[in-house]
């Protein structure tokens, strides 16, 4: 299996192979970050920005560090210190940092499409760190990285995804990678959250946590957005919690080995209690140090052989 | 001036005419039509294996002048109107300022009458500034020259609102024009709601929010006893709404565009902000329910919605790009392929929902036929010519096409507009 690829937009186009290749180039990868040098020479010379439209620490300092630890040069842009500011279009913006000779442009927005429409007009690879709804490949892949680190496979897994379903990109990057891999998969939300139309993906739909929970190997609980609680998608906070929080009393209906995990930042006793998040079955910090590998590997893959 | 076509097929669904004839022109209008003309006309044309029908009237145009002339303008949009067989065009009122009065009206009368390549026909707001509050001066707007009157691009939200709208339009016998569409249902969407909004997490825009209020402007309709006619029909339930409704003796009319019959959904996976359009373009099974309604006579107008927006507009975020696709050079061409060519309406048919149909709902009694006398607006098109839809060869000023690259077979050779060549290939 060969890398062919110039950008990383989402996995609903990638094969099942190529998953797999990104998640053995990160588990070889994932040592580097261990050593008392953490620097290897892989891409020396390469230049990686970080351009984020929309606010984010994880992801930004995760792909900064990712991209530091191969010895890439790395500059991060965020909207509030740009030029978009002043009214210049996002193509005009990033066609600018193209022609200061950049390798790699690392993109998360608020609009669904956004870095599809820059990887159609530029030359350097793009790497989608989260477009609007619609994918976030990187966090897919971590958690999925996770997964199979602690259950050795991904085929046969129960895996449900909790929570707003119908504004996370998480959930449908997580859809596409584990429906991919042989993984079962159900999603639960109120079902003002639940997009329409997702049963056609060939996963289980719920709107009863409980069902969501019993016999499952992984919960990947997401967070509530809470600015979008003025669209009056559910009454109240509280009522969400006591519905679709996960808490160590409802836990007891998955599996004994169950992993929980969370893409962050998580609201503490909202979609999970405090027990949960800190307990013995949380990998949550553990999605975050992978999540290094991960996007270390998808800039060797996208940049390493690049003349 | 006069202009002698001859040997061409002349369709003329008004008068139920279909036959190869001559057609003699003589100072602005149809002087004859005869099996064969021997005139020492100062134009003659040969239309041997072409079609000659009434030149293409387009009831549903944003000509975008004034306010927007980066977009449109009065001479492009004809310009535009000609390449594609049109000969009459309407202008919708949301431009800035909106035509909500007789001052507007009357200058895009005179205005655009300047350029003479087509006709442009005004439509007027039913609320002031379109702003679905108040009613606008529709009468006198009538008297300047309005032939409807639309909040287009908006609903009136307000059924009290719409209601006095209809009843005082049927007064002085004003067509009005709906644009259906309950904001509440479909704010902030960017497409149609389903599978592929879920898939690409765009916020989806529901058939419900179109068709609740084909359904409540039906009733107002009913109510009132004006007439209504329902802009840009999209889903399959307000065809069998609007159906039903004719069925029981409604006084009403639809129309739909050729990217509704044409492609859906699915084309917004490429995130082009061409394929973003309101309406939004629907499922497979709504395009079906268009193609039947347009077979059944439940639809009576193929219109363009021609609605161009600058490439700096449309070259943005899919959620920031403005809504609309422009539609007048491409309408007949989508025509002949998803319709005549695939057995579903004949020549006849298309050219009726394409001119007659929106000449009798607008009242312009002169357009829409090759009656003795009527405006020598004429189309002749060349079914066979085959043709590609190339970029740099768009008349109008915007480029906004889901269609830029498609090979067609058929379209306007000569467009005749007031018994001048006003386009000729």
């Amino acid at each position: 299996m060969i890398w062919t690829r110039k950008d990383l937009l989402g996995l609903e186009d990638l094969s099942a192979e190529e998953i797999t290749l990104i998640l053995d180039t990160a588990a070889s990868l994932k040592e580097i970050s261990e050593r008392t040098v953490k620097k290897v020479p892989a891409l020396r010379g390469k230049t990686v920005v970080m351009f984020f439209v929309e606010p984010s620490t994880r992801t930004r300092t995760s792909f900064e560090l990712a991209a530091k630890r191969l010895s890439a040069d790395t500059l991060s842009i965020t909207a509030s210190a740009s030029s978009l500011q002043k009214g210049e279009s996002l193509k005009d913006t990033v066609k600018n940092i193209e022609a200061m000779k950049v390798d790699a442009l690392v993109i998360r927005h608020s609009s669904s499409g956004a870095p599809h429409m820059l990887a159609k007009a530029l030359s350097p690879s793009i790497i989608n760190a989260g477009d609007g709804s619609h994918e976030h490949p990187t966090q897919a892949l971590l958690d999925i990285f996770t997964i199979r680190e602690k259950k050795s496979k991904i085929k046969g897994l129960n895996v449900s995804l909790i929570g707003d379903i119908m504004h996370s990109r998480v959930a449908r990057s997580n859809i596409w990678a584990l429906t991919k891999l042989g993984a079962n998969v159900t999603v639960c939300a109120p079902a003002t959250l639940m997009p329409p139309g997702i049963e056609k993906l060939g996963i289980k739909v719920t709107t009863n946590l409980k069902e969501a929970i019993k016999g499952a190997d992984v919960l990947n609980v997401l967070r509530i957005q809470m600015e979008r609680q003025k669209d009056k998608f559910f009454p109240s906070i509280r009522e969400y919690t006591m519905k679709f929080g996960v808490d160590l009393e409802k836990l007891k209906e998955a599996k004994k080995d169950v992993l929980i995990m969370h893409p962050g930042p998580i609201n503490r006793g909202i979609e999970l209690t405090p027990e949960v998040a800190d307990g013995k079955y949380s990998v949550i910090l553990e999605q975050v140090t992978n999540g290094i590998a991960v996007r270390m590997a998808v800039l060797f893959l996208l940049l390493g052989k690049k003349k | 001036m006069s202009i002698l076509i001859k040997s061409g097929r002349v369709i003329d669904p008004k008068n139920k005419f279909d036959a190869v004839s001559d057609v003699l022109v003589e100072n602005g209008k149809i002087l004859k039509i005869a099996k064969s003309i021997n005139a020492d006309a100062a134009e003659k044309i040969d239309a041997k294996g072409m079609i000659v029908a009434p030149g293409l009237i387009d009831m549903h145009t944003h000509v975008r002048q004034p306010g927007r002339e980066d977009a449109e303008d009065f001479h492009s949009a004809q310009v535009a109107a000609a390449k594609g067989g049109f000969s009459s065009i309407t202008a919708m009122p949301n431009t800035n300022p909106a035509c909500d009065n007789r001052g507007i009206v009357e200058y895009i009368i005179s205005e655009a009458g300047k350029a003479g390549i087509a006709n442009i026909f005004p439509i007027g707001a039913i609320t002031r500034e379109r702003k679905g509050e108040d009613l606008a001066e529709i009468a006198d707007m009538k008297d300047a020259g309005v032939v409807a009157v639309s909040d287009d691009g908006c609903s009136v939200k307000n059924a009290q609102l719409m209601r006095k709208a209809l009843e005082y339009s049927k007064m002085f016998n004003v067509l009005v024009i709906s644009h259906c569409e309950d904001l509440d249902l479909s704010q902030k969407g960017v497409m149609n709601e389903g599978l592929i909004s879920t898939v690409l997490g765009l916020k989806g825009m529901p058939s419900i929010s179109e068709f609740s209020f084909v359904q409540r402007d039906i009733e107002l309709a009913q109510l009132t006893g004006a007439r209504l006619h329902i802009a840009h029909v999209s889903t399959k339930e307000s065809v069998a709404i609007i159906k039903q409704a004719k069925k029981i003796g409604i006084d009403i009319t639809c129309e739909t565009c050729p990217h509704y019959f044409t492609l859906t959904d699915e084309a917004v996976k490429t995130f082009d902000t061409n394929t973003k359009v309101n309406p939004p373009l629907r499922t497979k099974e709504d395009v079906s329910a268009i193609i039947e309604g347009l077979k059944d006579g439940t639809i009576d107008v193929i219109a363009t919605d021609h609605a161009p927006h600058t490439e700096a507009d449309k070259d943005v975020e899919f959620d920031a790009a403005p809504s609309g696709i422009i539609g007048l050079e491409t309408a007949l061409a989508l025509s002949i392929a998803e319709l005549i060519d695939k057995k579903i309406l004949s020549y006849d048919e298309v050219i009726k929902k394409m001119s007659f149909n929106p000449s009798n709902i607008l009242g312009l009694t002169q357009k829409g036929s090759l009656s003795q006398g009527a405006a020598a607006d004429i189309v002749v098109i060349n079914p066979d010519k085959k043709w590609v839809f190339a970029k740099e060869q768009i008349a109008s000023k915007s480029k906004n096409s889901p269609f830029i690259g498609r090979a067609f077979k058929g379209c306007a050779v000569i467009t005749i507009c007031n018994g001048k060549i006003v386009y000729r290939i």
